[in-house]
């Protein structure tokens, strides 16, 4: 990256003023960081002045502190109390978005701002409630970035503070010792960090590891290989299972891979028969779709159609919930290691209909059709379980219900399941536009959650796909139905999806 | 408990004569009251002079040494009130608020102790809560100096400039009978520093020993017709008074040459940002040597117009660095200038914006923009040509989320607000209104609970024009700090006067906690100086208000709703109040946490509980957060190309309040959640037990999974 000279005639002197800005999400410790870079620069010979903007907005708002300082004489400096757009020459970003925030605000400028900014993301609230994808892209940052510091150093630095036991201002200083933006020596950083008195061991250790990682070049992202899926366990299904994987290798390259994962998602779900069935349904969409379109329609189907067929019900819940791997991993992630008990308390709160979709289907509809009798099966069953899966009676409930896969075919939730996803294919396939048909496919996305969120789930996918016959015979009708999609993930209760059917009857 | 200590800084306090103090602004006006021999020193929490509350309260040790006397006061008006001591008795007195709000709230004992004059020192310490970082509406201070007729100090916000005007506030108060304001913004609170100390002073006269004494005057009373003659002294003694010490003592400043074609007249708290201004045009150095001749208003009111017109002599046109509006001293100025009659132009919003911050580079803006237009001459050739345009950088206006503050991790109130959330979808929306505090979150995303605020303790009055109630029940929202605040008599007491129909809501979290976690009344903590543990419920009682409804845990969030619908629909007449009472997290584990590890460490059994998801079984629609906006809960890409949306995660800074299952539970949203408690140093009859039961567990599983495929640890 080149250096541009600075446009304006300061006084040649202010070059001596070091400027640094700290921009934090309140809570992540900028005070603790603010405060070894200035004893770091007073016990070397420097005048340093900190300000911060604390108040409210440490409750988990975006905080700034600001750093100046010269090298001491017998004059007192006049430093400046806040950082100032296009003159900033280290900016220390806690998160990615606030080294968005740096840059948005200007003070990142590619004459002088050398940027430190951890890459790890918390989420803003916005970005979380979304019922879709809301997450702000941190490559746009980066991208950013690139044009407008004049270095960059930059690291997952929440990551390696947690690795080495310490938090992210340990990291921080580290990454910004390592970026060689202040004229202190590695040792001198160290010192400081010993002089705070506090942790002094564990922030040692996320500074020296920090330190390192900012000096390495930047690692490159790999795209995670596509491995094969081989399953573990007898020998009877896993020659099954490699009949079914030959299947999906005959099938062309980007319906294979999304194929792959399905494949694995449905006999985790029920078993090799059902795995097989998807492959039956894939394969019939494969034999009639486009090369030319790159079976885009064939590999979307294989997705959801996965998705669709590994429904949630009681059965996957009860059998996820009681597997030995996923003891093994809570008891990892939560430090429960040798000399420790785990407890493991699961908020279950099934309702009548939960209980119903396990019944055999028509007994389960007849039920279903009586009011009184839903309200005698919730008041038994549909309360608040608290249920302590480390203990027998509740680990055994759960263990058994996760057994019942051989039931599954003839409950009630079953059928339904087989009929809706039966109706949406035939839906898709019956489109005489090609990217309409992908389209429809994707609406399946619109489906997720349990009791009240499934139900709304469900009712926006019928309401995107019940403008198909507006949109029919539209050139831009693909489009349109994407843009509906997009709109019924964007809030909960819709209000961007009432909008833009409202567009699309506007011109329909 | 305060949320920050200063025990540690606190030594600080006790630097005596040709030492040097480093440390934070704060902490620098705590220790120049003590060199000034203060005798009483008061007042109330609020960004940004929290800590000075909490340097004071931390210091009562040494407070009580010299024979200070420290009042946590009830509010900013009993904190107001408390300088009546320096009325009659030659005692210096301090009290510390924030501005403009609890000035607002001061303003009443503010009146009156201005009209009766004081004989003792009498500074007010404002933090001036204006710009980036501040919670309250964007307002001025200076207007209730102008209207009252005290004095108002705003130094250059450096240590010994900040050190020197306390003294100096104290003198001009005594020299004039005047109180005197200290302004200080957010900024120089916060500010590090050094300055030379001197050795702590006792006061001449102690509060104690006043007691011993006491005296009285009719002429200080605010009544008639001693108020009227109170007004005239105002104006035909004090304030030529504060004049003629304003001038002698050389309170205002002013730097540069003698002779220019122009000059700039400055607040002394914006010096700082305006020398920064000038270093980059090429027209100060870095000790703030400038060629622009800077008049440095230390003291913005009362404006000396004499001092003023001499600065302004020989310049064509003189700017005034003012931020905020209404633009008081250059109204002021100008006034000054016109009835000398002189030609000088002044310069000021003209070139500056009326509202807002004036950040770097509002300043260098304005005053380049004032240069070129009335000296360019002055300006060097690089500063007139036209900046070389840099490279373009994209813009991220619409990729960086906003981030308000919000609940912290494991908030008591998150549940309140859920349960809120709850009934109001089962009763449809309802009119609320909020009150000042961490609840005012609530008005935020993802909750969007409340909808106006009025002040500190006002939640339930502003909901007063329908107390006669209607169709649906107004609820309103008030904290512990605001109901102790003046809530209890504003809000409370207006409630049961008035038969009102309405719901009110006390979030009860042990603290007044949004200021930083100072003791109230109501607070569980065990206070050596001050009386606490007094139920709000009894308080609510005593008013007269008979359906009071207490809710010990906060985080049962279906009891919470349960409570909050019968409010809501119940018959009873006359108000009806919920005490939601839990105690702050984040105070509770910075009390907790050291005990857990000690405990840990001494080998105790301890349960530590932390919360996950099981990310197979979250299907990514995010409806536990749209009624949580728990920083822990936060979201996370799963490697799994069939997923398009990211699923919930819970991250370690996770402290187990258990609001997720609570709510995943009574929302019936999912059985995605789960509470992991691991239990260090377990009885070893416990572990025995434990691990004949995983024995079991382990069998049935290993069985199961010999019969199937397994797919897990493959990508």
């Amino acid at each position: 990256m080149t250096v541009q000279e600075p446009v304006t005639a300061a006084d040649p002197r202010l070059g001596g003023i070091i400027k640094l800005a700290v921009l934090a999400v309140g809570g992540q410790g900028g005070g603790v960081l603010t405060g070894w870079i200035e004893d770091l620069a007073r016990a070397n010979g420097y005048a340093a002045q900190a300000t911060s903007v604390a108040g409210v907005a440490q409750r988990t708002g975006a905080t700034v502190y600001y750093v100046e300082m010269c090298p001491v004489t017998d004059r007192a400096p006049v430093f400046s109390l806040m950082p100032a757009a296009g003159d900033v020459d280290v900016l220390i970003a806690a998160e990615m978005m606030e080294a968005g925030r740096a840059i948005l605000r200007g003070f990142v400028t590619p004459d002088r701002t050398t940027l430190v900014a951890s890459t790890h993301r918390a989420l803003a609230v916005s970005e979380k409630m979304v019922p879709g994808d809301g997450i702000a892209s941190s490559d746009e940052v980066r991208a950013a970035a690139e044009v407008a510091a004049r270095r960059i150093v930059m690291a997952d630095f929440e990551a390696i503070a947690g690795a080495n036991g310490s938090v992210i201002s340990a990291s921080l200083f580290g990454g910004l010792a390592a970026s060689g933006a202040l004229p202190f020596p590695r040792e001198a950083f160290e010192a400081a960090i010993r002089a705070g008195g506090k942790g002094i061991e564990g922030s040692l250790r996320a500074f020296g590891a920090a330190y390192e990682a900012a000096l390495a070049a930047p690692l490159a992202v790999e795209a995670p290989a596509v491995q094969p899926a081989i399953g573990a366990g007898p020998t009877h299904l896993r020659g099954e299972w490699e009949r079914l994987l030959a299947r999906v290798r005959r099938m062309p390259e980007p319906v294979a891979e999304m194929a792959g994962a399905g494949l694995r998602k449905v006999v985790d779900f029920q078993d090799l028969r059902y795995g097989a069935e998807y492959l039956d349904r894939l394969e019939a969409i494969v034999a009639r779709d486009d090369a030319g379109r790159g079976h885009l329609l064939s590999r979307e189907v294989a997705k959801h159609l996965a998705n669709a067929m590994a429904y949630d019900d009681v059965i996957r819940v009860a059998d996820l919930k009681t597997r030995d791997s996923r003891f093994r991993r809570i008891a990892g992630e939560m430090g429960a290691q040798e000399g420790r008990l785990l407890h493991l308390t699961e908020f279950m709160h099934p309702r009548a209909e939960e209980i119903v979709g396990l019944f055999p289907a028509p007994l389960g509809a007849r039920l279903e059709g009586s009011a009184r009798a839903m309200r005698l099966l919730g008041r038994v069953f549909a309360r608040g379980r608290r249920l302590r899966t480390d203990r027998l009676p509740s680990f055994l409930l759960l263990h058994a219900l996760g057994g019942l896969k051989d039931w599954r075919r003839r409950t009630l939730r079953h059928g339904r399941e087989v009929a809706h996803r039966e109706a949406w294919l035939a839906l898709a396939l019956g489109q005489q536009d090609y990217d309409l048909a992908v389209e429809v496919i994707r609406c399946r996305r619109l489906i997720k959650g349990y009791s009240d969120t499934h139900a709304r789930g469900l009712s926006k996918f019928d309401r995107v796909l019940e403008a198909l016959p507006l949109l029919k015979g539209r050139p831009d009708a693909a489009e349109w139905l994407r843009r509906l999609r997009e709109a019924a993930l964007k809030d909960e209760a819709g209000k961007a999806l009432d909008d833009a059917l409202r567009t699309v009857r506007s011109f329909a | 408990m305060a949320e920050r200590s200063f025990k540690e800084e606190i030594a600080k306090l006790r630097l005596g004569e040709g030492e040097t103090f480093t440390g934070e602004g704060i902490l620098a006006i705590t220790k120049a009251l003590l060199e000034n021999g203060v005798g009483y020193v008061g007042g109330y929490q609020g960004a940004p002079i929290s800590h000075l509350m909490d340097v004071l309260a931390d210091a009562e040790e040494l407070l009580g040494e010299l024979g200070v006397r420290y009042e946590a006061n009830a509010n900013e008006a009993a904190a107001a009130a408390m300088l009546a001591a320096s009325v009659h008795y030659p005692i210096r007195g301090a009290v510390t608020f924030k501005g403009s709000v609890g000035v607002n709230v001061a303003s009443d004992a503010l009146a009156n102790l201005a009209s009766s004059g004081v004989t003792g020192g009498a500074l007010v310490i404002v933090g001036e809560d204006y710009g980036e970082g501040s919670s309250i509406m964007q307002e001025r201070t200076h207007a209730f100096a102008m209207k009252s007729q005290f004095w108002l100090l705003d130094p250059r916000p450096n240590l010994p400039c900040i050190v020197k005007a306390v003294g100096d506030g104290f003198e001009l108060s005594e020299a004039t009978n005047t109180p005197v304001m200290l302004m200080v913004r957010i900024r120089s609170c916060h500010v590090t520093g050094t300055f030379a100390t001197k050795d702590n002073r006792r006061p001449t006269l102690s509060v104690r020993d006043a007691l011993s004494a006491p005296r009285s005057d009719f002429a200080r009373v605010v009544l008639p017709p001693m108020s009227f003659a109170h007004e005239q002294d105002k104006i035909r003694t004090r304030w030529p008074a504060a004049e003629r010490f304003i001038r002698e003592r050389g309170l205002n400043e002013v730097f540069g040459p003698k002779e220019a074609p122009v000059g700039i007249v400055v607040q002394g708290g914006h010096y700082n940002g305006l020398i920064r201004a000038l270093q980059r045009l090429g027209l100060a150095d870095i000790f703030g040597e400038t060629q622009v001749p800077i008049y440095v208003l230390n003291v913005t009111y009362p404006l000396v117009a004499s001092e003023f017109l001499e600065f302004c002599e020989g310049k064509g046109e003189v700017l005034v660095v003012e931020e905020g509006q209404p633009e008081f001293i250059e109204q002021m100025l100008s006034t000054h200038l016109y009835r000398a009659g002189s030609p000088v132009r002044l310069r000021g919003k003209d070139v500056f914006p009326m509202a807002g911050e004036y950040t770097g580079q509002v300043m260098l803006d304005a005053v380049g923009r004032f240069l070129r237009e009335a000296a360019p001459k002055l300006l060097p050739a690089v500063a007139l040509a036209p900046n070389a345009p840099g490279p373009v950088i994209p813009d991220l206006s619409k990729t960086v989320p906003i981030r308000p503050p919000g609940f912290c991790t494991g908030c008591p109130e998150r549940p309140i607000f859920a349960a809120m959330k709850l009934v109001e979808k089962e009763l449809g929306k309802h009119q609320i209104s909020a009150d000042i505090g961490c609840h005012l979150f609530a008005s935020l995303p993802p909750f969007e609970i409340g909808g106006a605020t009025m002040g500190y303790g006002l939640g339930p009055a502003a909901n007063a024009a329908f107390d006669g109630g209607g169709e649906r029940r107004p609820v309103s929202i008030i904290g512990d700090g605001g109901f102790w605040h003046n809530g209890l008599s504003s809000s409370f007491t207006n409630m049961a006067f008035n038969k009102s129909d309405g719901v009110a809501i006390v979030v009860d979290n042990y603290y007044s906690a949004a200021t930083g976690g100072q003791d109230i009344m109501s607070s569980r903590a065990e206070n050596p100086t001050k009386a606490t543990k007094h139920p709000i419920a009894k308080a609510l009682n005593g008013v007269g208000i008979t359906w009071v409804r207490q809710v010990d845990r906060t985080y049962d969030v279906r009891r919470m709703r349960d409570v909050i619908r019968e409010a809501l629909t119940t018959d009873a007449k006359g108000p009806k109040v919920i005490v939601a009472s839990s105690e702050c997290m984040l105070n509770r584990q910075r009390r907790e946490k050291p005990l857990r590890t000690q405990a840990i460490r001494e080998g105790r059994r301890v349960e530590a509980p932390r919360f996950g998801v099981d990310e197979a079984v979250c299907t990514g629609d995010h409806a536990c957060i749209r009624l949580s906006g728990c920083p822990s809960l936060s979201l996370k890409k799963l490697d799994d190309p069939l997923r398009d949306d990211p699923v919930a995660s819970i991250d370690p800074s996770c402290v187990g309040c258990g609001n997720c299952g609570e709510v995943a539970d009574a929302a019936v949203l999912c059985p995605s959640f789960y509470r992991a408690d691991v239990v260090h140093n377990p009885a070893p009859w416990e572990a025995r037990w434990a691990g004949w039961r995983a024995r079991v567990i382990g069998w049935l599983q290993a069985r199961r999974r010999a019969r199937r495929l397994n797919f897990e640890g493959v990508a």
